[in-house]
C-alpha cells in the first residue's frame, strides 16, 4: 500500500516523512526519526516502555499509527533534557534516587512521570503508584521510582514557589 | 579546621567514593535521556531484518516448507530452512548442557513456537508480511507435556536424533525421554536415618515453570564483512566471550575474526545467557547476503521459545528427633527441561547447584537425585536469578522446614534456630558436598525477628484467627519466614566450566599519565551498575577517585576473557580480579613512589590515595603523581607505564545468606492477597554500594512476588502455551508492588580479596519461599500442609474451599 | 492435609504442567477451548488460526473523514473491508496480531461532533470519541452520574485511559470491556448514525454475542445517552482483577433508586461473565420494593448467579468466577445501598 506524507512536531522540532499508514508511531520515531529513547517491550500494549507525551497526553506509541499522529505535538524523553544539555528535574531525581537499573523502561517512566506531575503537582505515594501503573519495570521493584517522582514533585514545587 | 589543614584520611577516602559509598550511577546520565545503546537501536548501512516462521504445533513432522510466495514478495531477500543450514552444519547446534538443539526445524518440531524458517527482508514490516506467506505442511504427532507421563514406557518419542543413545552427556539414559540422573550424597544412609527417625515429613514440592521476561527481548545484529573476513556480532549476550568462542567453533570462522559486542542490555536475569537460533540464523544470513542482519524477537517469541525457568517436581522427606533436631534429608527431583536440554549450567552440574538443598541447616545425612526429562515444551530451565537452581533448592528446603514444623507442632522460627549451622562450624562441609565459606545465621535471624516484632505478629495472628472463626472477618493473616543460604560466584575452574571454558573472570587496568584510568572486565552489566561499582572497588584499591575510572565491558576485541554475568558471579569473581589487578597496580606504584622519594620500597606505606614515607608522613607521593612518573621517569628495573591484568580463579564459591519475613492478609472468598509488609535482611559480605544493593533487593523481591502470586508459563494438554502475552503472564505494576524494608548484617567471605559475596539473586532465592510460606501459614491452622504455587486468586480460593472455609 | 495431587498419573492433576484445574464439575481447558491470550475470543488450534506475527499489522488504506456523513459513506463504499477507529486501543492490538484484517481504516479523529459531554436536566450526552480520561475529569459527570468515574478509573491504565473512548469501549462487543455492562446498568442508549439516518438502540438490546452487536455494518456509534439518575440514588462499580490493566475476573455495576427509606428500583449488570454483558433484570427486581435487607441482597446475588455464564480462562475456572461474581456483586450492592443511605448491611 502506498505511503502517506506526515508532519508532526517532535521535541519542539517540526518533522515530516513518508510512511505507510500502518507504520506504528513507535517505529516511525525510532526508525525514521532515529529517536530511540522510547522502547518496545511487548506487542499487546501492556508494558508502557513506548510511552510518549502526545498533545498533552501520555500515550503508548506502539498503539498509534503514524497516520493518526499527523499534526500531533510529541515529546519524548529526549525532549525533557534541558536545552543546555543538563538533566531535567525528573531525570536528575531518577539518578539521585536510583530509580533505574537497566534503563529500558526509563524513557517511558520519565515521560509518563512528567505528564503525571502536570496532572497533579503534589501527588501522594498512592497517587504516584496508581498514576504510573501503565509502565512496567523488571529491575527496580518501583520503590525508588516512586521516591524519585515524589522528590521531583517537591523540587518542581519549590522552584515554582521560588519563582513566585 | 581551615584551608591549611590537610584533609584527613577519612575525608580523602570519602572523596574517592570507594567501597561502601552510595555513589550515584554513572550510567544514569545516558539512560535518563534516552541515550542508551541497546541492540534494537543499532543501525548499520544496508541492514536487513530477520524474523521467524514458528510452529503452531507442540509436536509434528514438517512435511514441506513452501517459500515461494514469501520469496516473491518485493523486499524479501532470503528464506532459510534447515536444508539451507545443513551444508554449513548449522541446522543443529550444541547446547550449554551437552545436548544439541535444532536451529531450524529438521524434519519435525518439538514445541509450540519452535523456529521453522528464517525470513530475511529489507525491513521488519516486509519480514512480518513474508512470515505469513510461508506455507508449512505439518503432520501432528502425539504430545506429552507432563514429565511423569513422558517417562512412561509408551510415551511418545520426542528426540528421534537420540534414538538408541543410552549414554547422554551426563551418564546413562534409561528411557527415550530421559536426559540424565544426577546423584549427590549418601542414599543408603539417608534412607536408613529416615526409616528410624522419630518424625518424618514427606511432601511433593512443585516449583512451577515461569520465565525471566526481561523488558528488552533477545536480539542481535550480525555483520559479516567479506573484505576483512571479520564477523561482528552485537547482541543481548550475558556472556559475550563465550558466545564468541562458541560461534567460532560452530561456524568455523577463526576466533580472532569474530568480534562480539554486548551493548546496553535491558535486563538479562539469565534469559540472555544461551545461544538462540536467532543469533545463528542472523550470522548465516549475513554471510549469505553480504549485509548486516538484525533479528529482534517480540514478547510472544520471547515467552514461548527462550530460556524458561524452574519446572522442578521435588519429592522430599525430612527426618527429625521429636525435639526437632533434623537428622536426615532426602530429595528426588523430576526436572522438566522441555524439548532440548539447553540449560546454562556449569558442565559438571546438570542440575545446577540443587545440592545446596540442605540450606542453612546442619543436616548430617542427605541424598539428592535429579532426573532430567524431555517434554514438548520450550527448552531451558536455568534462568531467572536462580544461581543455577538455588531458587529451587531454597524453595524446597524452606517448605520442608515449614511442613516439618507443622508435624512437630513447633514454631518454624524456633525449628530453624535449633538447626542452623552455627557460626563456629564455618567453613561448613554440607552433606551434599559444598564447603560454605562463612556465616552467622543466629545473629541475622535474631535481628530479623526482632525488627519485625515476630512475637507481636504471632499474637496478632492468633487474635485475627479467632475473629475469623467468630465470623467477624473473611481475611486470614499469614506470616512468611525464610532463611536462605545462597551459593554464587561460579566458580573454581577445577569444577566449574561452561563447555570447557573455566569459570574464572578478569580485569585489565590501564592508568593514564594524568592519573585517571580505564578498566575492562570479562563481565557485562544488564542493569547491575558495574560501571559504577567496579570503579568503587578500584578506587579503594588504588587510591584514584571512582569518578576518574572508566569501566568498560562487553566488547570481546578489548575486554579480557571472562565468562560473563549471571549467577551473581560478577562481584565474587570479576570483583576479585579487579581487586587483585588493583593490587598489582599498587605494588608497582609502591616501587615508583619509593624511587621518587628516594627510599627503599619497604619504607613507604599506602595511605588511601598516596604512598608516604613510614615515620615521615609529610613526605608522600599521590597516586596521580605516581601515574605521571610511570610515563615520565626512567626507573631502573621497571618498565614504563602503569597497567595490570588479573585472571582470577576463585578458590571457592561464596555463600550470601538472608532472613526474610513477610506478612500477608488473604481474602478467603476472592483469593486476593494484600501484602502488608516485607522485611529483607541480606548478608552479602562486604557491601560495595548500599544504594545499589537495595535496588537489587527491591527488584528481586518484586520478581519473587510475581512468581509466588501469579506468574507462570502454562501449557494445555495439546502443548499450546497459554500465557504468551503480558495479559496473562503476570508482571506486577507499581500498584500491586509494596514498599520493602531492607536490612543487613556483614559476614565477609574469608577467601574473597575484599570479602564480598554478591547479592543480585538473593532476593529471588529468598523472596519466593517467603511469600509462599506466608500463604501456607495463613491456612495452616485449618490443616493445610502444601499447595502449589503460584498462589493466585483462584488457587487461593480453591484452597479455602477445600479446607471448608466457604461454609 | 496436603492439597497436592501426588499422582500425575491421575488425569485430574493438571497443576501448572497442563491446565491446572479439573475439579469435579470444573472442566479442564482443552485445546478446543483455548482463548487467545490477547482477547477473550475463542481460538481454535490449527495453523490457520495461529498468530504468525504479533507486532506488525497488515497494510491498509487510511481515511480521515471530516464529517459523520463522509464516514458513513466510506463504510458504505467499502463494506466489510472498512472499520472505524476511535482510540484504537482495542482495534490496533488486534490488527497487530492480525486477528483483525482491515483493508480500509476510517479514523474518526476529526469528527468534532463526536466529542463533548453535555448534561441536560434529564439526559447526559457523551460523544462517542470522549475518552475515559475526559469522563474521569468531568466535574459535571462526577456530580450527576458518579458511577461513570468510578468505573472508568478501574479500566486499564492511565495511558490507555487517555486514548480509549467510550464509543470504542461500548461498540466493540468485547466481553471484557467494562462500559457495556455499566451502560446496561444505567439504561443508556447508543446513538447510531447510518446511511438511513440516526437511531437509538438501548444498551440492554445492543449485545448479541461476543463481538456481535445490533450495530449494522454501515453505522457508526456517535453518542451514548444516559438518563440522569434520580436524587439520592445509590451506585457502585466493583471490579476484581488480577492487576491494573487486566480485564475483570468479575465486575458488577449496581444502581439503586430510593424513596422514603425503601428501594424503588434497582439495576444490576455483570461484566466478563458471559460472552455479552449481563443485565440481571429479575435479580434487580428482587431488590425493589423493600428496605434492602440482607435476605433481599442475598436473593439478588443468587438470582444473578443464575444468569451469568462465565468461561474458564487463565483467571480461573467457572466455579471460581461464579463465586467471585457473587462476592463482588454483594459488595457493590452494599456500597450502593450505603450511598443511598440504606446502610451497608442490614
Amino acid at each position: 500500500m502506498s505511503k502517506m506524507h506526515v508532519k508532526l512536531t517532535v521535541n519542539g522540532r517540526e518533522v515530516e516523512g513518508l510512511a505507510e499508514p500502518r507504520t506504528l508511531l513507535i517505529h516511525f520515531l525510532r526508525e525514521d526519526l532515529r529517536i530511540t529513547g522510547p522502547h518496545i517491550g511487548c506487542e499487546t500494549s501492556h508494558c508502557g516502555a513506548c510511552t510518549i507525551d502526545m498533545d498533552g497526553k501520555s500515550v503508548k506509541s506502539c498503539t498509534v499509527f503514524v497516520a493518526q499522529a499527523d499534526g500531533a505535538d510529541i515529546t519524548t524523553v529526549e525532549g525533557l533534557t534541558n536545552p543546555d544539555g543538563s538533566l531535567g528535574v525528573i531525570q536528575e531525581m531518577f539518578k539521585e534516587h536510583h530509580g533505574l537499573q537497566c534503563g529500558f523502561c526509563t524513557p517511558g517512566m520519565i515521560t509518563r512521570a512528567h505528564r503525571l506531575l502536570q496532572e497533579n503537582s503534589a501527588p501522594t505515594e498512592a497517587e504516584v503508584r496508581f498514576g504510573m501503573a501503565g509502565n512496567l519495570c523488571r529491575c527496580t521493584g518501583y520503590q525508588n521510582i516512586v521516591k524519585a517522582i515524589l522528590a521531583s514533585a517537591d523540587m518542581l514545587n519549590a522552584a515554582k514557589e521560588a519563582a513566585e | 579546621m581551615n584551608e591549611m589543614t590537610p584533609p584527613s584520611s577519612e575525608e580523602r577516602a570519602k572523596g574517592l567514593k570507594g567501597l561502601g559509598s552510595a555513589r550515584k550511577r554513572v550510567e544514569d546520565v545516558r539512560f535518563t535521556q534516552g541515550k542508551g545503546n541497546y541492540v534494537d537501536d543499532i543501525r548499520l548501512d544496508g541492514m536487513l531484518f530477520g524474523d521467524f516462521v514458528r510452529s503452531p504445533y507442540a509436536h509434528a513432522r514438517v512435511k514441506s516448507v513452501d517459500k515461494s510466495a514469501a520469496l516473491a514478495l518485493p523486499g524479501v531477500v532470503a528464506v532459510l530452512t534447515a536444508e539451507d543450514l545443513e551444508p554449513l552444519g548449522l541446522h543443529w547446534m550444541p547446547t550449554l548442557a551437552g545436548d544439541k538443539q535444532m536451529v531450524l526445524a529438521d524434519g519435525k518440531v518439538l514445541f509450540q513456537g519452535q523456529e521453522v524458517a528464517f525470513v530475511v527482508a529489507e525491513d521488519r514490516y516486509i519480514a512480518a508480511d513474508a512470515v505469513e506467506l510461508v506455507e508449512v505442511d505439518y503432520e501432528d504427532l502425539p504430545v506429552v507435556v507432563d514429565p511423569f507421563k513422558a517417562l512412561e514406557p509408551d510415551a511418545p518419542v520426542l528426540r528421534d536424533d537420540l534414538a538408541g543413545k543410552t549414554e547422554g552427556a551426563h551418564g546413562p539414559r534409561r528411557h527415550h525421554n530421559h536426559i540424565f540422573t544426577w546423584e549427590q550424597g549418601d542414599r543408603e544412609a539417608a534412607e536408613a536415618v529416615i526409616a528410624e527417625a522419630d518424625v518424618v515429613a514427606e511432601e511433593m514440592i512443585y516449583y512451577h515453570r515461569t520465565h525471566p521476561c526481561p523488558l528488552e527481548t533477545c536480539g542481535c545484529v550480525a555483520s559479516m564483512d567479506k573484505v576483512s573476513g571479520k564477523l561482528t556480532l552485537h547482541g543481548t549476550f550475558q556472556a559475550p566471550h563465550a558466545v564468541r568462542t562458541i560461534a567460532s567453533l560452530i561456524s568455523g570462522i577463526a576466533e580472532h575474526n569474530i568480534r562480539v559486542i554486548s551493548p546496553d542490555i535491558g535486563g538479562g536475569f539469565g534469559n540472555k545467557v544461551g545461544v538462540y537460533p536467532g543469533y545463528v540464523c542472523s550470522i548465516v544470513a549475513s554471510i549469505v547476503t553480504g549485509k548486516p542482519v538484525k533479528w529482534v524477537e517480540d514478547r510472544m517469541d520471547n515467552l514461548m521459545s527462550t530460556a524458561f525457568a524452574r519446572d522442578y517436581w521435588m519429592q522430599g522427606r525430612i527426618a527429625a528427633t521429636k525435639e526437632g533436631r533434623i537428622t536426615g534429608l532426602w530429595c528426588h527431583t523430576t526436572a522438566d527441561h522441555g524439548a532440548f536440554d539447553a540449560c546454562a549450567d556449569p558442565t559438571k552440574f546438570p542440575a545446577g547447584f540443587m545440592n545446596i538443598c540442605t540450606g542453612s541447616y546442619d543436616i548430617p545425612v542427605a541424598y539428592l537425585s535429579v532426573d532430567g526429562v524431555y517434554t514438548n515444551k520450550a527448552p531451558g530451565g536455568v534462568a531467572y536469578r536462580c544461581s543455577f537452581r538455588v531458587t529451587e533448592a531454597a524453595y524446597f528446603i524452606e517448605r520442608m522446614i515449614e511442613i516439618l514444623a507443622l508435624k512437630l507442632g513447633m514454631d518454624s522460627a524456633e525449628l530453624r534456630r535449633i538447626n542452623f549451622i552455627s557460626k563456629e562450624q564455618f567453613p561448613y562441609h554440607s552433606a551434599l558436598g559444598w564447603e560454605y565459606d562463612s556465616g552467622d545465621y543466629h545473629t541475622a535471624w535474631d535481628k530479623a525477628l526482632a525488627a519485625v516484632d515476630y512475637d507481636g505478629l504471632r499474637a496478632e495472628q492468633s487474635e485475627r484467627l479467632k475473629a475469623f472463626k467468630r465470623g467477624e472477618t473473611r481475611k486470614l493473616m499469614g506470616i512468611g519466614l525464610t532463611f536462605f543460604t545462597e551459593i554464587v560466584g561460579a566458580g573454581p575452574v577445577k569444577n566449574c566450566d561452561i563447555l570447557g571454558l573455566g569459570m574464572f573472570d578478569s580485569c585489565e587496568i590501564r592508568i593514564h599519565p594524568t592519573g585517571s584510568a580505564i578498566a575492562r572486565l570479562g563481565t557485562i552489566s544488564q542493569g547491575q551498575g558495574h560501571a559504577t561499582t567496579f570503579a568503587q572497588i578500584l578506587a579503594s584499591e588504588i587510591g584514584l577517585s571512582a569518578d576518574d575510572i572508566t569501566i568498560e565491558e562487553g566488547d570481546t576485541d578489548t575486554a579480557p576473557y571472562g565468562l560473563g554475568t549471571y549467577g551473581s558471579r560478577s562481584t565474587p569473581v570479576a570483583g576479585a580480579a579487579t581487586a587483585m589487578a588493583g593490587r598489582k597496580i599498587r605494588a608497582k606504584a609502591q616501587m615508583i613512589a619509593a624511587y621518587l622519594l628516594e627510599v627503599h620500597d619497604d619504607d613507604v606505606a599506602f595511605d588511601v590515595d598516596r604512598f608516604a614515607v613510614k615515620g615521615a608522613p609529610e613526605r608522600f607521593k599521590t597516586m596521580k603523581e605516581i601515574a605521571f612518573a610511570a610515563y615520565n621517569q626512567p626507573i631502573p628495573g621497571l618498565e614504563p607505564g602503569l597497567e595490570a591484568v588479573s585472571y582470577y580463579d576463585p578458590p571457592n564459591m561464596t555463600y550470601p545468606f538472608g532472613a526474610y519475613v513477610s506478612v500477608l492478609d488473604i481474602d478467603v472468598d476472592t483469593g486476593v492477597v494484600d501484602i502488608r509488609q516485607f522485611y529483607a535482611l541480606d548478608d552479602c559480605g562486604t557491601r560495595i554500594n548500599p544504594m545499589i544493593i537495595d535496588g537489587q533487593i527491591h527488584g528481586g523481591v518484586t520478581e519473587a512476588l510475581a512468581i509466588a502470586l501469579g506468574q507462570e508459563i502454562v501449557y494445555d494438554d495439546m502443548g499450546n502455551m497459554m500465557t504468551g502475552t503480558l495479559m496473562d503472564f503476570f508482571i506486577p505494576t507499581s500498584w500491586e508492588t509494596p514498599n520493602y524494608v531492607t536490612d543487613f548484617t556483614v559476614t565477609p567471605s574469608p577467601h574473597h580479596p575484599i570479602g564480598a559475596k554478591g547479592v543480585g539473586e538473593s532476593p529471588n532465592v529468598g523472596g519466593v519461599p517467603c511469600f509462599s510460606n506466608a500463604v501456607h501459614d495463613a491456612f495452616k491452622s485449618f490443616g493445610l500442609t502444601q499447595t502449589h504455587m503460584p498462589h493466585d486468586h483462584w488457587r487461593i480460593w480453591r484452597t479455602a474451599k477445600e479446607l471448608g472455609l466457604h461454609g | 492435609m496436603s492439597l497436592v495431587r501426588e499422582s500425575l498419573a491421575n488425569d485430574d492433576l493438571r497443576f501448572g504442567v497442563i491446565s491446572p484445574w479439573n475439579e469435579g464439575d470444573v472442566t479442564c481447558l482443552a485445546a478446543s477451548e483455548r482463548r487467545s491470550s490477547a482477547q477473550n475470543k475463542p481460538v481454535a488450534i490449527g495453523a490457520s488460526d495461529w498468530e504468525e506475527t504479533h507486532l506488525i499489522p497488515g497494510a491498509f488504506d487510511y481515511h480521515r473523514p471530516a464529517s459523520v456523513a463522509a464516514a458513513t459513506a466510506l463504510l458504505a463504499e467499502h463494506g466489510d473491508d472498512a472499520r472505524v477507529i476511535a482510540g484504537g486501543h482495542s482495534l490496533i492490538p488486534m490488527m497487530k496480531l492480525r486477528m483483525a484484517d482491515v483493508p480500509h481504516l476510517v479514523d474518526l479523529r476529526d469528527l468534532t461532533d463526536l466529542r463533548g459531554i453535555s448534561v441536560a436536566d434529564d439526559v447526559i450526552r457523551i460523544g462517542a470519541m470522549v475518552t475515559q480520561h475526559e469522563i474521569i475529569s468531568d466535574e459535571r459527570l462526577a456530580a450527576t452520574a458518579p458511577i461513570l468515574r468510578e468505573a472508568a478509573l478501574q479500566i486499564a491504565d492511565p495511558q490507555v485511559r487517555y486514548a480509549g473512548t467510550v464509543g470504542g469501549n461500548v461498540a466493540n462487543g468485547d466481553p471484557g470491556n467494562d462500559m457495556p455492562g455499566l451502560m446496561q446498568c444505567v439504561d443508556a442508549g447508543f446513538e447510531l448514525a447510518g446511511p438511513d439516518g440516526i437511531r437509538v438502540v438501548a444498551a440492554r438490546d445492543f449485545y448479541e454475542s461476543a463481538y456481535v452487536t445490533a450495530r449494522a455494518d454501515g453505522e457508526i456509534l456517535t453518542a451514548v445517552l444516559i438518563p440522569v439518575p434520580p436524587e439520592g440514588a445509590g451506585w457502585a462499580y466493583e471490579k476484581q482483577k488480577r492487576k491494573i490493566g487486566d480485564y475483570a475476573t468479575a465486575a458488577a455495576a449496581v444502581t439503586i433508586a430510593v424513596e422514603g427509606g425503601r428501594c424503588t428500583s434497582a439495576s444490576i449488570a455483570m461484566t466478563n461473565l458471559s460472552d455479552v454483558p449481563v443485565w440481571a433484570e429479575t435479580a434487580a427486581g428482587a431488590l425493589a420494593g423493600g428496605p434492602l435487607d440482607a435476605d433481599s441482597r442475598t436473593a439478588a446475588v443468587a438470582a444473578t448467579l443464575d444468569v451469568i455464564d462465565p468461561a474458564a480462562d487463565n483467571r480461573g475456572p467457572v466455579e471460581f468466577k461464579k463465586h467471585v461474581a457473587g462476592i463482588i456483586l454483594r459488595r457493590a450492592i452494599d456500597r450502593a445501598a450505603a450511598r443511598a443511605g440504606l446502610g451497608e448491611k442490614t
